[in-house]
């Protein structure tokens, strides 16, 4: 690179160009790197606006609808005013939970074994296919729990909560992954030097040192999977009911509330979506948001 | 709807395989897979499913109240306010009803698959398939009409509002020989009417539709329309340059949102939405709104048979000529005492008193001699035992 | 005092029973890593057995070419016509948008977080990005239906309409009629949601471009748009072509804001501004309402999106492997 670099710099039409003399070309160089400051300033600044666009779009339509009902009533016919979306809202913090419950502690589990096991082919084959994991379709996950299980057990809490701890299992064994190894080897080998085994080292040392770290990857693939849309659409379908059955009742949640809501042409109901979409989003936003703050406290 | 015991099984099932899939058992983990894909591969063994509903009926049901329903979204406005507004808030509290405007492919499909208690479709079961369900549930499916409703046609634009069309016209639209407002067609049906320069974006159903059907159906009428050339049916190949909305909703919403919009909608978003609609030439060549004096035109002079597979399309008079009927289905056995007197309930509960709403939304309700017959076929469920 | 040495680490003392521990703790960590392999093995496994009763129906190359997608309604056999070009195309012409719009975008953030941006407001400015990752798809959906479409994409399609239609070759891809939810709409927000993951792995690399190198084209007088022009985004070259596939990846899997925008007629079009579908955003459009036969080529569809988008990503991971992953890109 710098190599190529030495000639092409002063490409030199203008002769003598010393570095103190300003010459036209040097002029002509210095303001295309001006611009160029101007631009990327600017791509900066446009890059920002979706952002800020969707927070204030999302905010300023959905405050309306936002009230205590919107989370004590379910949703009523879409042409109707008021309700909310008690029915969506069971539904996602019922299956979140069953999920993060499945996912969690095997994503530490697993990263546990990349760190303190992994040191051969096969770890290095897991690391690579759990990256290859992150990029799944969210579609395929939900095609693949409906043909495995849903066929059979019909839609239902449980099968949304499948579909959702699959989306969720490589985010948390990544980013544990990430924490387990900032963890000091010095740590570890003082541990083994007073005679304790390895599972005690890990449950003594290195966990409660990458705690911190490991919330916040649970933090992250929990936002992930309340936002999470398309599996729950081929797993758990929806309700206008609030539903408790943990199988063979179809499951609401805010997601495909809003999904719905958009889809459809009456006013109050779109408004609900909004309102949906500013709980959901602020929900999702503050935890990603405390997620980062802890990571990044965890890693300093 | 569903025993404690069934819902545990299919849990324990669930669990278990996620537990044999994390437990790394390779071998273990394929087993209930490869019992599964093979389900798929068989097609026709919706036994399997049989089975397993057999055994609530014999448990005896525990879970009272709920009931879960899929199907048409033709339909999805008037069971919504049935349920939520009617029946749940001034009958029967204790009820748990749930539709899901799936469409009515969906709604068939669930119900033969025995996913849901009760399907909804615009169109009904032909015999093979009821022979299907009779092999499926080892009793007769049962079905009956709830409610008629007209198929309007919808425009994005104010301006359009009443705008005269017919048969072969929207067939020229929809298969694109028509793509201008102003094209000399449209024009020669509306003499009077100054029209404008602006291209025609037509919008149907991307699912699978009784709305579909209907719609397709009446444009396929051969001595009504001309040059219709892509069939009938719920599903049909619909040329480049149209757009598909999913759902009465999804059409709605993007004839809302696309400038020279123009899409086949149930009367009850129409109405509701205020959408501009177009006047449709009727068998006797009059030009009609789809109001809900139209539609029930349709639903009196329609001579329904005793197996309640018919269609009401193109009729004349003042009545408008592209009306269809709501199909519920419900099983002869299988369903356990509370589910069933829960659905006779309900669906009775519908015939009998959910008249004003359903006109409140432009459907037409059952016409008095009907109601008899429908409740009569309403109190088979589940007397096939 | 032996009493309470004996306390503290007395867990830490190699008994049988320890020992068993350990050998046990192994073999649970041991599973929980092989799950991931089985969970993906299981996906494919799954998913491969029921599409290739429909790749053999229709042919694998009528499947992937043919645009005649006609859904049947049967229970026991193949009725239909399932050719998936049409959703196919949909796919790779709103995620090659997306990037296309992304990208540039993207090399600006990251060339002026790294070397422009005062230092303090470096960080900040890098996490506001990544968090336009955490917003949920669906709102982006309701937002780009509801508004950005109509509001802010619609008036941008008729105005490229207007002046770029009539331009031979390339103007085909410009012309109307214009849908308010096509390829196009669809592009642009995908853009929006995909810049965060090319942003992060871009911003990486080309921190990671060697300091001295820096200085030393500095110091032969080059100014800072040639340092970033001829060193940093040349030495940075493959990982942004990385995080380009990464970002690539992660828009052809996009369902459901895909769904909602790209409009959903079954067909294709050369025009950006046509209302098409993906292969995504069909399976969720239509999945409900499908007869067992379709749903068996839904699922077919799924497969060769997995087989399209692993590849894309793996590419994508070994471009970027050799410069380590970047932290938390699995949640972007």
């Amino acid at each position: 690179m710098s190599t190529t670099l030495t000639p092409t710099t002063p490409p030199a039409p203008t002769g003598p160009g010393g570095l103190r003399e300003i010459d036209a070309h040097t002029r002509g160089r210095k303001r295309r790197s001006l611009i160029a400051r101007y631009v990327l300033t600017a791509g900066m600044v446009i890059a920002l606006i979706p952002l800020l666009m969707i927070i204030w779009t999302v905010a300023s339509n959905g405050v309306g609808a936002l009230g205590w009902s919107f989370f004590t009533e379910i949703e009523p016919p879409a042409r109707r005013e008021g309700g909310g979306y008690l029915n969506g809202i069971v539904g996602t913090v019922y299956m979140v939970s069953i999920a993060s419950l499945l996912a969690i502690p095997l994503g530490i589990m697993a990263a546990i074994y990349l760190v303190e096991f992994g040191h051969g082919w096969l770890a290095r084959i897991i690391r690579f296919f759990t990256d290859v994991m992150t990029g799944v379709p969210s579609v395929f996950v939900g095609l693949f729990v409906y043909a495995a299980l849903v066929r059979q057990f019909r839609f239902g809490t449980i099968m949304g909560a499948i579909g959702l701890a699959i989306m969720m299992l490589p985010i948390v064994v990544r980013s544990s992954e990430e924490m387990l190894k900032l963890v000091p080897d010095d740590m570890r080998f003082a541990s083994f030097g007073l005679g304790a085994r390895r599972w005690q080292t890990v449950q003594k040392v290195v966990l409660p040192m990458a705690g911190p770290g490991i919330t916040t990857g649970a933090m992250l693939a929990v936002a992930r999977a309340a936002g999470e849309t398309a599996v729950l659409l081929l797993t758990a379908l929806g309700s206008l009911q609030v539903v408790t059955a943990l199988s063979g009742v179809a499951q609401s949640s805010i997601t495909l509330l809003i999904y719905d809501g958009a889809k459809q042409p009456f006013d109050p109901g779109k408004e609900r979506a909004w309102a949906g979409a500013l709980v959901l989003m602020g929900f999702v936003l503050l935890l990603t948001i405390t997620a980062r703050y802890i990571s990044s406290r965890a890693r300093r | 709807m569903r025993t404690t015991t069934r819902r545990a099984a299919a849990t324990l099932a669930a669990i278990a395989l996620l537990a044999a899939a994390c437990g790394g058992g390779g071998l273990d983990a394929e087993i209930p897979t490869a019992d599964d894909a093979q389900d798929t591969d068989d097609t026709d063994t919706s036994d399997d499913g049989d089975d397993g509903d057999d055994g609530d009926e014999a448990d005896g049901g525990t879970i009272a109240g709920d009931l879960v329903g899929a199907g048409a979204t033709f339909v999805n406005p008037v069971f919504v306010d049935w349920i939520l507004d009617g029946y749940q808030a001034t009958v029967n509290p204790d009820a748990n009803i749930n539709y899901q405007s799936i469409g009515s492919g969906g709604g068939i499909e669930q119900f033969l698959l025995e996913q849901v208690d009760f399907g909804a479709s615009e169109r009904y079961l032909r015999d093979d398939t009821l022979e299907e369900a009779r092999e499926t549930r080892g009793c007769d499916a049962i079905q009956f009409p709830i409610v008629f409703g007209s198929v309007t046609i919808a425009f994005h634009d104010e301006f359009y509002d009443g705008l005269i069309l017919d048969g072969t016209t929207i067939g020229d639209i929809f298969e694109r020989r028509i793509t201008n407002y102003n094209a000399p067609a449209i024009q020669a049906l509306n003499p009077d009417r100054e029209l404008r320069d602006e291209d025609i974006i037509p919008v149907h159903r991307s699912d699978g539709s009784g709305t579909t059907s209907v719609f397709t159906t009446y444009l396929d009428l051969d001595d009504e329309v001309e040059g219709w050339t892509l069939g009938n049916g719920t599903e049909v190949q619909w040329p480049s340059g149209t757009i598909g909305g999913q759902g009465n909703e999804g059409v709605a919403a993007a004839v809302q949102q696309n400038p020279g919009g123009l899409g086949y909608l149930n009367q009850a978003y129409v109405l509701e939405q205020g959408f501009p609609q177009a006047q449709v030439i009727n068998a006797d060549g009059n030009p009609v709104f789809a109001t809900l004096e139209a539609t029930t035109v349709g639903a009196e002079v329609a001579e329904i048979p005793d197996n309640f597979q018919f269609d009401i399309l193109n009729i004349g008079g003042d009545g408008f000529p592209i009306t269809g009927t709501a199909w519920v289905f419900v099983w002869e056995c299988g369903y356990d005492d509370t589910t069933a007197a829960l659905l006779k309930d309900f669906w009775s509960w519908a015939v009998t008193e959910g008249g004003p709403q359903a006109e409140a939304l432009g459907y037409a309700p059952l016409g008095p001699s009907l109601q008899e017959r429908v409740l009569d076929a309403i109190d088979r469920i589940n007397s096939a035992e | 005092m032996s009493q309470t040495s004996s306390e503290a680490p007395g867990a830490l003392r190699v008994t049988g029973k320890a020992r068993f521990g350990d050998a046990f703790f192994r073999i649970i960590a041991y599973s929980a890593g092989l799950s991931v392999l089985v969970v993906l093995g299981l996906m494919i496994g799954t998913t491969t057995r029921d599409a290739l009763p429909v790749f053999e129906y229709q042919g694998l190359w009528s499947f992937f070419t043919s645009d005649e997608w006609r859904a049947g309604f049967s229970r026991t056999e193949f009725t239909g016509e399932y050719g998936a070009f049409s959703f196919i195309y949909g796919t790779l012409v709103t995620s090659l948008l997306a990037v296309v719009i992304a990208v540039p975008f993207a090399i600006a953030i990251s060339l002026y977080i790294n070397r422009i941006a005062p230092k303090r407001l470096a960080k900040p400015l890098a996490y506001t990005v990544e968090l336009l990752a955490a917003v949920p798809s669906v709102v982006f959906g309701l937002w780009g239906l509801l508004y950005f479409g109509p509001t802010y994409v619609r008036p941008v399609m008729e105005l490229l309409n207007s002046t770029l239609a009539p331009i031979p070759l390339v103007g085909i891809l410009f012309e109307g009629p214009i849908f308010t939810t096509s390829y196009f709409t669809a592009g642009v927000v995908l853009a929006i949601m995909i810049l965060p993951i090319i942003t992060a792995i871009t911003r990486e690399v080309t921190a990671q471009v060697a300091e001295d190198q820096v200085q030393a084209a500095y110091g032969m007088g080059a100014t800072d748009w040639e340092v970033m022009r001829k060193v940093i985004l040349r030495g940075a070259f493959p990982g942004i072509v990385g995080g380009t596939m990464l970002g690539l990846g992660r828009a052809l899997g996009e369902t459901i804001a895909v769904a909602m925008l790209v409009g959903g007629s079954q067909r294709w079009g050369l025009s950006l501004f046509f209302g098409g579908d993906s292969m995504a955003g069909h399976i969720a459009n239509t999945f409900q309402d499908a007869a067992p036969e379709t749903v068996l080529a839904l699922i077919a569809i799924g497969v060769g999106l997995f087989v399209i988008t692993v590849i894309v990503n793996v590419a994508a991971r070994a471009l970027v492997w050799r410069i380590g992953r970047v932290a938390g890109d699995a949640a972007l």
